[in-house]
């Protein structure tokens, strides 16, 4: 029994283990699966959706700035040519075309001049005065002097602010003049200043030595514009580079380039990827949370789930033993009933022969003179014998077939209590010889109960006798009570409980089985404590037995009632006496 | 209780014999068969019997079904059913079904002698009543 429970304990364990491994496996698989896969993929294509979008839109701009460079520049060229074939002074034509120019395109157009060969600029138109400045040691101007045309680098200048040239050379018969325009700084920033995404997204320009040509809201070191300047990859043409680059101060950027001006300057696009990517970092942090919750959630079912089920497992089958047990207890009774009450008819017959044949010769011999016999007496005692010994095998078939099919099972309305007393009463003379007592506590009210009370008669003296027979040679105390039960409803309980010897714990498992008797041979059939448990059972109630070896043992009946019938029946009782 | 006229029936032979025996010695008329069947003609063949004692156990025609033909041809024999293993539902289906009383066998033979008193006197009451009834029935139709 116990190596059973041990192993049973063993098997529930690995139960929960096999179960909550199921369950970790089964749920962690598919979560961790699709999480992964969706984070993966998801990075990748926001990722891919940045990277399209900023180059996209840096490229735009390159091309924007391209087209207003090269559109600057034929303006100047154009400019150039009709100065050749120009009839005025060279002071009036610029006026002219500063202001032809201003009209059309507004503000970008700053000033006009015209240089000689030696760097002196001979005419000029605008706001500032710079009519004979010398440019001969300028940098764009040596620059220009070799090209027909030239964009300069934005520089500070004699008029000390940010400004760049287009400087184009108009040859003439015998040297060259240049036709030199300023563009507005300002107008020129302003394309490039619009590009800003997020918080720290921006857009500047740089050339070839790591100098910026636009304004930057924000102050770079030189270092982290050198370092973009000086990388020779970035001077790819006409392509837009992106790139993810940790700067020297730690910082990781998104940095994407793209080139203009014939590869002199470098349009560069620089965001911090924290900033770039703070959408798809929430979008990865909520997913995170999601899914940790999701696995404490996996975890507690997993652990938690397995015990309840195995649990709720473990009480069915205790629940299924108990009716096994039961069920096979019942069985058992009924089988051993069928085959008592065939070998009690077939043992009856003859026996009551027998009896006949010897009431026959008692007969007989009362007929016959015999007085002179000396065998008389023993004759008659030889008969009585067989008598009294055939009595003795009547009443042990009867028991059998009582055992079998209840002698009166006339059910009737049978208060408790009374049997109770009544069953005392029988027995008490016997326990005052064996020098034990009765006591008994009776709880008052108990509900009359539809039972046959021949029945309980039994149930109760049967119990009462063996407790006397347990104290015989001891002596001692039999306490009986009856109560409604605390534990099940619309029960009540009788308990019989003495202070004996107790019984031994092998015999105690086997006490309510036909035939197992502890008596000596001849004192006892052993059915009496099997037929008590067939009459509760079949009274649907339930008989069950403690005992400790040398304190005493106590047996308990539980016999349900039903309230709703027994007043009914008192009610019916009142209308008969009221009617009679 | 003499003149007591009896008709036993069981299939046991050794204990009917035996008993029939037991009786006879103590003047009583018995009639003996071994099945219900036998009983039926029996019956048929001999008005003189007042009381059957019957076995409810028994091969072909059981107890309960000779009691029942007896009760139908016979409404005023009494009838002693005799059990042999404790059916005492049998028992008090065939008191139920008009038998007189009971009895377990192995029986004691004065406990059977004492029911056939008093069975062979209520059917002798009946019989004086039946009498008293029919004699008076044709006084009354003198007058």
């Amino acid at each position: 029994m116990e190596q059973s429970l041990t192993d049973r304990k063993a098997f529930y364990q690995v139960l929960v283990r096999k179960i909550t491994t199921l369950i970790l496996v089964v749920s962690f698989f598919p979560l961790i699966l699709t999480t992964g896969l969706l984070v993966y993929r998801f990075h990748i294509t926001y990722t891919d959706k940045i990277q399209a979008h900023i180059s996209e839109l840096v490229q735009k701009h390159t091309q924007n700035i391209d087209t207003f460079l090269s559109e600057k520049l034929g303006n100047i060229q154009y400019l150039s040519k009709l100065f050749i074939h120009n009839q005025h002074g060279p002071d009036a034509f610029l006026e002219k075309h500063l202001a032809l120019l201003k009209d059309e395109y507004g503000d970008v157009f700053t000033d006009l001049g015209l240089i000689n060969e030696k760097g002196i600029q001979f005419a000029y138109k605008g706001p500032f005065n710079l009519e004979y400045a010398n440019y001969s040691d300028a940098q764009w101007f040596i620059e220009a002097i070799k090209k027909p045309f030239y964009i300069s680098d934005v520089f500070v200048g004699l008029r000390g602010h940010p400004h760049f040239i287009i400087a184009v050379k108009i040859p003439s018969a015998e040297s060259y003049n240049i036709l030199r325009a300023t563009i507005n700084f300002g107008a020129f920033n302003s394309l490039v200043e619009n590009i800003h995404i997020g918080k720290t997204g921006i857009a500047f320009i740089i050339n070839n030595k790591g100098q910026l040509q636009t304004q930057t809201r924000v102050e770079f070191k030189q270092s982290t514009i050198t370092s973009m300047a000086v990388n020779p990859e970035y001077y790819k043409k006409d392509k837009t580079i992106f790139a993810k680059k940790r700067e020297p101060s730690g910082k990781r950027v998104l940095c994407v380039t793209s080139t203009l001006k014939n590869n002199d300057w470098l349009m560069v696009f620089r965001q911090d990827i924290n900033d770039a990517f703070s959408e798809l970092w929430k979008t990865q942090i909520l997913t995170l949370i999601i899914f940790i919750f999701g696995c404490i959630a996996i975890l507690s079912v997993a652990f938690l789930l397995p015990k309840n089920i195995v649990k709720l497992i473990s009480k069915a089958d205790t629940k299924s033993e108990a009716m096994n047990k039961q069920v096979v207890e019942s069985g058992k009774l009924a089988t051993i009933g069928e085959l008592a009450a065939g070998i009690a008819h077939e043992i009856n017959n003859p026996v009551a022969i027998m009896v006949e044949e010897a009431g026959w010769i008692g007969d007989l011999l009362e007929e016959e003179d015999l007085k002179a016999c000396e065998n008389l007496n023993e004759f008659t005692r030889a008969l009585d014998q067989i008598n009294t010994q055939g009595r003795r095998c009547k009443e042990i078939t009867h028991k059998l077939l009582s055992f079998a099919r209840k002698t009166d099972s006339t059910i009737n309305d049978v208060q408790i209590n009374e049997v109770i007393t009544e069953m005392v009463s029988l027995t008490d003379k016997m326990a005052m010889y064996n020098n034990i007592t009765i006591e008994t506590d009776l709880h008052k009210g108990i509900p009359y109960i539809r039972i046959s009370p021949s029945e309980l008669q039994q149930v109760i003296l049967n119990l009462i006798n063996n407790a006397i027979d347990a104290m015989e040679k001891t002596g001692g105390k039999i306490k009986i009570e009856t109560k409604p039960s605390a534990i099940k409803k619309n029960n009540l309980v009788i308990s019989v409980e003495d202070n004996g010897p107790g019984i031994p714990k092998d015999s105690l498992g086997r006490i309510f089985d036909p035939f197992f008797t502890t008596k000596a041979v001849g004192k006892g059939t052993g059915l009496g404590l099997s037929i008590c448990y067939g009459i509760i059972q079949k009274m649907g109630g339930k008989i069950d037995v403690h005992s400790q070896v040398g304190a005493g043992t106590k047996f308990r009946i539980w016999i349900p009632f039903q309230e709703e019938t027994s007043e009914d029946i008192k009610n019916d009782n009142n209308t008969i006496i009221e009617e009679s | 209780m003499e003149n007591a006229k009896l008709l036993l029936v069981d299939d046991e032979k050794g204990f009917l014999d035996t008993i029939t025996k037991r009786l006879e010695k103590r003047k009583l008329k018995i009639w003996a068969v071994y099945s219900g069947e036998d009983a039926l003609v029996e019956l048929e063949k001999n008005t003189a019997i007042e009381v059957v004692v019957l076995d409810v156990k028994m091969p072909g025609m059981d107890g309960i079904e000779t009691l029942v033909e007896i009760k139908k041809r016979f409404p005023l024999m009494e009838v002693i059913m005799l059990t042999g293993h404790a059916t005492v539902e049998t028992a008090i289906d065939g008191m139920k079904l008009g038998a007189f009383d009971y009895l377990m066998k192995p029986c004691d033979i004065d406990e059977l002698i004492s029911k056939v008193k008093e069975a062979i006197e209520k059917k002798r009451q009946h019989d004086e009543k039946i009498m008293e009834a029919r004699i008076k029935e044709i006084s009354d139709r003198m007058v």
